[in-house]
């Protein structure tokens, strides 16, 4: 049983850690949020693992339903196409590596092996552990954290509509955004005046050509 | 859970992750991937909450709560970032953060 608890566990932390790794590492955004999702769902399960029910349902609702979501849109309207396959990370990125390295091996790694928890010896198996489940949560929430309940009602109240105070946008202001089709339309006209520039400079006719989709719209 | 996993490893667990979002949070371009980051490093933090919670005091509701607090934190910090990121990207047509340097509209 205790090994198949080892495994279970070695297999959620291998998979959270890949997917996290895989979220710094992967050039495309929309593979990085994608595996963003995947790095929420391995948390789940490590909730569901540490016997902490609500909280997995929650993490998959709020974080896998609310906040993927969230990032996918905000990808999706703020892409550029000619941005695209060029290099995710700065150039600094070797010192910030080091650094966290650093910071895991040398200063939180030895210090969470070596200090000694005075964890509490678990009950012995079968006998049933007194565990606080939704009930109890439900219940705090009115009694003792009900202040903290409203507060992060409002909280989120407010950080709603600073969202869209923030995002908003006057129609007078609004600029023309191409659509993806005529983005990539734009851009392979652009290829193919390059390509035909080059050899033959003189000829006239295709950058007349390519002046006609730019105001398309 | 208690007796075959023990807590360090859980929370080596948690201190990878947040590391990981750390690198990512520090070294990425993308203002949306800075984000991506900022959200592993809540993960991990929630993560060792839990943990605590489970082995320390597992009658007690006190863990659970300060995680679900956290992570309503979390998704109004992400909604904001995300409509700062999109106003910044209105106004500068670019989402990355070395050429985003004055904060005047």
């Amino acid at each position: 049983m205790e090994v198949v608890v080892q495994i279970v566990f070695g297999l959620i932390a291998l998979f959270i850690l890949v997917a996290a790794v895989m979220v710094v590492a992967v050039r495309n955004v929309i593979h990085s949020a994608l595996w963003l999702i995947a790095c929420f769902f391995g948390v789940g399960a490590l909730y569901l693992l540490l016997e902490a029910e609500f909280l997995a349902v929650v993490q998959v609702l709020v974080y896998v339903g609310a906040v993927s979501v969230l990032i996918l849109f905000a990808i999706m309207l703020t892409r550029q196409i000619s941005g695209e396959g060029s290099r995710q990370l700065t150039a600094r990125w070797p010192v910030v590596l080091a650094i966290t390295v650093l910071l895991f091996a040398t200063v939180m790694a030895p210090t969470l092996i070596n200090q000694q928890w005075n964890v509490p010896p678990a009950p012995p198996l079968g006998t049933p552990e007194p565990l606080a489940g939704p009930a109890e949560l439900g219940r705090g929430f009115v009694n003792e954290f009900l202040i903290q309940f409203q507060v992060v009602g409002v909280l989120l109240t407010v950080a709603l509509i600073g969202a869209i105070v923030i995002a908003f946008e006057e129609r007078a202001r609004r600029r023309k955004v191409l659509t993806l089709a005529e983005e990539l339309e734009l851009k392979r006209l652009r290829a193919r005046d390059a390509q035909v520039a080059t050899p033959e400079p003189i000829e006239a006719e295709p950058v007349a050509q390519e002046t006609r989709p730019a105001n398309k719209g | 859970m208690l007796n075959a996993v023990p807590l360090p490893a859980v929370l080596t667990l948690a201190a990878a992750l947040f590391c990981v979002g750390l690198f990512g949070a520090l070294s990425r371009r993308n203002l949306i991937g800075v984000l991506m980051g900022v959200e592993l490093m809540l993960n991990a933090v929630n993560i060792n909450l839990v943990a605590f919670w489970r082995y320390f005091e597992p009658r007690y509701i006190t863990g659970q709560t300060f995680a679900i607090f956290i992570i309503a934190v979390a998704a109004a910090e992400a909604a904001v970032g995300l409509a700062m990121v999109i106003a910044v990207y209105r106004h500068y047509v670019s989402v990355n953060a070395d050429e985003i340097d004055q904060l005047r509209g």
